[in-house]
Order: C-alpha cells, then structure tokens, then sequence
C-alpha cells in the first residue's frame, strides 16, 4: 500500500536534479503574465467589455512548470478551462487568448464558437475540448494510443480539477492508459474545491493520486504552488512516458486565489481567512520571485522589466483583439461538415 | 462474384480498408481474440495484430473517446458498440465530442471516426439486445448517419465512411446480417454517403424504410401487387446527410407516402420525413403522410408474443399500403 510517508518519499525523489537557470527565468516570467492576464480579463469583464472571465489564479506554478517541462515538438496536451497559464508556457500567445474572450473572428481556439476558457490551437497541438470535464482524458489516453501505434515519440498530457476526477471517463481513461502503458501524463489540479463542492464531498480519500494504484500506475504528489517541484516531478513522468513505462498520476496540491469563473462569488462557500492565508502565505508567484532573489537570478531591475514586459504585451493584445472583427452571422452554418456542399441538414 | 451475407460484407470491407490503409484500427469489446460476438472481425487480428485490432475494457464511453483522440492524432479508427442498445453511455462522447469537434475548433480539427453498432430487434433480444437509436443521432448536426440493408451498400458504404473525414454512426441491423446473400465484386468500390436507392419502382405509393423494414416493405409491395398496387419502395441507406430531393421526386411521382420503421414513433425519424414531405411536397398529395412503427413503450420485449405485437410486419405494411392506397 502506497502510505502517506512512501508518497512524501517519490515526491522527494520526483523533485530530483536541477533546472538550468534561463528555464528558471522563463517559468517566472510566465507566471507574472498568466496572472496579469487573468487579472486584467477579470477587470475587462467586470467593466462590462468581456462576458466571461475564467481566471487561474494560484495554479500558475503546476501550469507553468508542467507546460516547459515537456518535449515541446513532441507534446499533445488536452487543456482545461483554468489551463490559460498553461497554454500561454506552450506557446499560445496573450492575443490569442484576449481574442478568444472577445469572440472574435480570428479566435484560434475556436472562431467564437466555443465559451472562453477552451483554448486550442493545431499548430501548437493544442486540442479542442467540451466543457463536459473529464472528457479530455480519454481523448488524451487515445491520442497517446495513436503516438504508440504509429511509433511517434509523442507524448499527451492533459488537465483536470480534482472535481472532474469523479466522472466516469477519470476511471476509462486512466485504466485504458495503463493497461496500453500509454505516454500519456494525467495533472490533477486539485484546489480542495469544485465551484463549491470541497474535497472531502467529492471524494473519502485524502489524495487523487491514491487511486493510482488501483490502474496500476505511480501516482505522484507535487505542491502546486511550488514550481521547481512541478517541474520536476512532470519531467520525471514524461521520462517514463517515452522511456515505454507507461503513464502518470500527477496529483499537485493547490488552491484557487479568484473565484471560479466571473459568475462565481466564492466569498458564500470558503472562509475569507482560508482565502487571504493562501494568498498571504502561499501564492506560486511571489514565491518562486524569493527563490529566484535567493538565489542571485532575479534583483528589482529584472523583475521591473518582466512587470513592464508583461503590461506591454496585455495592453497591446487587449488593444488588438478589441479591433478586430467579429465573426460574420453568414457564417453560423460552417464548418459542421468537412465540406460545406453536405450540409446534412434540410436546412 | 462471391455470394456473401451482410455479416460477410462488413468483414471483407474493413478487412480491406485496413489492407488499404495502415491507418485504420478497430476497437471495441471481443473485437480482437473473438472476432466480435457477430464474427464480424473474425480473423483480423490475427493478420494485422493486436495493436491494430483492440480488445478493449468493457467501457463504451472509453471506447469511444479513445477513438476520438487516437483520430485526433493520425489513426483511422472503427469503434464497435458490441450491440447498439450499449451505446448510452458513449453518448457524450458521441454527440458532445465526436460530433462538435470541428464546429468548436472552427474546422481545425476533425473528427474521422466510425462507430459501427448492430441495432433492430426479431431476434428475441428483449429490451437492451433490440433497441433502434437511429433517430437519436439523426438528431445531431454533425454526425452522418448510415443504415445499409444489403451486401453491396454494407461494404461500399462502410469503405467510404471509412474514408469520410466526418463521424459516421453505421447502423446494421442484425436480423439481416444473415438473413439473404448478394453477389457482391471482389474488386475495391464504394457506396457514396447520401444518396438513396429506389429498391423497387412503382406508381401508386411511396414508401420509405430502411434495414430490415425495407424487405419487409419489398415482401409486402409483392403482395398488394397482385392485387393491382403499385408501390415504390425507397432504401434510404443514409438517414443524415438526407437525400430529400430523391424522396420528394418519388412522392411527387406518386402523390402518397408511408414511411416504415422499427424505432418507436414519437420522434422516430418517420417523422422528420413526414415534415419534410409535408413543406416541400404539399401540393402533390393526395393523401396523409403516413407512419407505421414500433409502438411508444420503452423498447422491444422478450416474449415472443409481445416481440411480434412490437415489430412492423409484411402483414401490416401491406394492410398500411392497402389502406392508404384506398385514400
């Protein structure tokens, strides 16, 4: 039986070796625009200007250090709707995503079709997803299938909230990806809440990543405010992923600074205390800005500049996508088909 | 030409899809080692292995939503739902996934999955080996949706949903998987998607149907035949995307129409031709659109008394061509 001790134990060991210092410097600068990005998405839709914010506050660390972990050229990643720090560290850039919360016409994720929050992108292997949660997964284990039927080197990650663990696809993905040893990562963001359902309703056991033995897989626990730690243990796992070891667990303990989405008030469900000790004591950005001062990569200039760095490119996004044009009515016809002549539909 | 059943049809058209196509993989329960529960599969994985050939856990949502990801990233997958009344619990994936991948990605991605299950009742299948769940799928944009009634259109069309770049739900209804042989070419074709079929030619009615309810329908124009009826019979083969215009044309020909299914009848896709006939087709009438169906009770039971009372029959689609003929 995997114990409390034997898991704080492969956490120790998933969190081995060392990061080279310009990646440590890169996962810090995409904290600070994930969070001012998602900061500054809630302001534009509190002053009435977007309709929907979906911020990821506090889970910038597991998104981000996951994300530069990763084979990038070889990476298929299955998001979330929180996953808007992560798909910022795979490449998306902050126009893509304004656009997408604006429903513009040139929304890569999704041409204004889907809600904001469902970010895709092909040339980034960003896939498309529902807002059924739970669904991502099993697509996740088959494109991992596919990398392995057709000797690809890819390997799939994907990510879920804690909530979305209870769906039935949680449990066919993961049993489909271990009996295949498929080269896939399971990232469990687990924020102790789904809107306002807390841990202990949604689950009896104290850890997701408990249930990985019964696939047959490791499941690893990681802070997810900690984004060395992060990185590391999601470099372990992609290691025995292309190595044919099979799939992971990854279960990263954290919490949600901002409500669910804008239309959230999460103020009638946590204790402000809880709300304000985590943001006081434990958020992933101002902490890895101390680990990165302690050790000598980051002084006041450096982090001025990123701070600037960041502002300029919101505010040029949040100009450009508020520009641009909107899709166009005629259009709600396509694409259903791959080829608009078989509309399938009397129409 | 080989005489062959549709059971027959089906194994050669994948087998030589997969042949064709490196891409092509087959999914599903007992699929692999068994060669499905209807032999459909039988000895494919033994000529292109295990990996190609999936005996998968018993999970249709994961079934499913494996293909849709493994389509996702370059394969060509076929899922089988071992019987079409197990198919529920893949409805997310189906309708919600499969079905809405290219929409929401605004043509990025898509989805080219097919997903083959056997449906339809008469073969004492009781309430979950019978149901009909056509209409079901019919009903979301973005899915095709193909019903082949014999040999030939079995393989054709499966060869080209193989082939489409779209989700197709293939629906074979299993009474006849063995019920008559075709000499079908040995040599590659397809049957296009869409395009119906006249099965029989005639002047005084139309009626549309399609799996087992079109031989039924083609035994019973046989029989009003002699008694000087002359009834055209439409194998519809593909119920989305809709050939209405060839519907229209034999409606407009004949100035009736009766529409044959198995599927209970409240919003059974009877209905939807009948809207159709209704708004385009009006004033060539010269009688209601008519519906003959399974009745509205929640499937199909196991008695064999209580099985005939559900299943239209060569006898009551004659009396239905008879009546309406009369109108």
């Amino acid at each position: 039986m995997a114990t409390s001790a034997a898991r704080a134990a492969e956490r120790g060991a998933a969190g081995s070796g060392e990061i080279p210092a310009e990646t440590q410097l890169r996962i810090y600068e995409t904290m600070v625009l994930a969070r001012r990005l998602s900061e500054r998405l809630l302001q534009l839709q509190r002053a009435g200007i977007v309709p929907l914010a979906v911020p990821c506050d506090g889970h910038e660390a597991i998104q981000v250090g996951s994300a530069l972990a990763m084979p990038r050229e070889r990476t298929i990643v299955y998001p979330y709707y929180r996953s808007l720090a992560a798909v910022l560290a795979y490449g998306m850039t902050p126009l893509d995503l304004v656009l997408g919360f604006y429903a513009k016409r040139d929304d890569p994720s999704t041409g204004g079709h889907q809600m904001p929050g469902h970010y895709s992108r092909r040339d980034l292997n960003i896939v498309t997803t529902s807002s059924v949660v739970g669904t991502q997964l099993v697509h996740a284990a088959g494109a991992a299938y596919a990398a392995k039927v057709r000797k690809s080197g890819q390997v799939a990650i994907t990510y879920i909230g804690e909530g979305g663990t209870s769906e039935g696809d949680f449990h066919e993905a993961l049993n489909f990806a271990a009996i295949h040893k498929l080269p896939v990562l399971f990232v469990v963001e687990n924020n102790q809440y789904a809107i306002s359902v807390p841990l202990t309703k949604q689950m009896a056991v104290a850890n997701v990543a408990d249930r990985a033995a019964a696939y047959g897989m490791p499941g690893v626990i990681v802070d997810g405010n900690d984004a060395e730690a992060c990185y590391l243990a999601t470099r372990d796992a992609v290691a025995r992923a292309l190595a044919g070891d099979g799939p992971t667990l990854l279960e990263a303990k954290t919490y949600r600074l901002a409500p669910h989405t804008s239309d959230d008030d999460d103020r009638g469900y946590r204790p402000l205390e809880e709300i304000a000790m985590w943001r006081r004591e434990r958020d992933p950005v101002p902490r890895f800005a101390a680990t990165l001062e302690a050790r000598g990569l980051l002084d006041e200039a450096g982090t001025a500049a990123i701070a600037a760095r960041v502002r300029a490119a919101i505010d040029d996004a949040t100009a450009r996508a508020e520009a641009s044009p909107d899709p166009d009515p005629a259009d709600i016809h396509i694409p259903v088909f791959s080829t608009p002549e078989v509309p399938g539909r009397t129409q | 030409m080989p005489a062959k059943t549709i059971v027959e049809a089906v194994h050669d058209g994948l087998r030589e899809e997969m042949a064709r196509d490196e891409r092509v993989i087959l999914l599903g329960e007992d699929v692999g080692f068994k060669g499905g529960v209807f032999k459909v599969s039988v000895g494919l994985m033994d000529e292109f292995g295990p990996e190609r050939v999936v005996d998968t856990p018993l999970a249709e949502s994961g079934i499913v939503g494996t293909a849709i990801g493994a389509a996702i990233n370059g394969l060509l997958p076929v899922a089988e739902i071992q019987f079409a009344d197990f198919i529920h619990p893949a409805m997310d994936q189906i309708m919600n996934e499969a079905a809405k991948i290219r929409y929401r990605s605004n043509g990025d991605f898509g989805c080219p999955i097919v997903i083959r299950a056997p449906f339809g009742g008469g073969i004492h299948g009781a309430l979950y080996h019978s149901q009909s769940v056509e209409a079901l799928f019919a009903h979301i944009p973005g899915l095709k949706v193909v019903i082949p009634s014999n040999p030939y259109d079995a393989k054709g069309l499966l060869k080209a949903a193989i082939r489409d770049p779209d989700p197709v739900m293939f629906f074979e209804h299993k009474r006849t998987y063995r019920l008559f042989r075709q000499e079908i070419p040995d040599e590659d074709y397809t049957v296009p998607i869409g395009p119906l079929r006249i099965a029989r030619e005639g002047d005084d009615l139309t009626v549309i149907a399609y799996g087992l309810m079109l031989h039924y329908a083609l035994e019973a124009a046989e029989t009003v035949a002699k008694e000087g009826i002359s009834v055209e019979i439409v194998d519809l083969r593909t119920l989305v995307p809709l050939d209405k215009e060839t519907i229209l044309g034999s409606v407009k020909k004949t100035g009736k129409a009766l529409v044959v299914h198995e599927d209970t009848r409240t919003g059974g896709f009877g209905g939807e031709i009948a809207a159709i006939i209704a708004e385009e087709a009006f004033e060539f009438l010269d009688g209601p659109v008519r519906r003959l169906t399974g009745p509205d009770v929640p499937a199909m039971p196991f008695s064999k008394a209580l099985e005939h009372e559900f299943m239209p029959n060569p006898e009551r689609i004659a009396q239905a061509m008879r009546d309406l003929a009369a109108y």
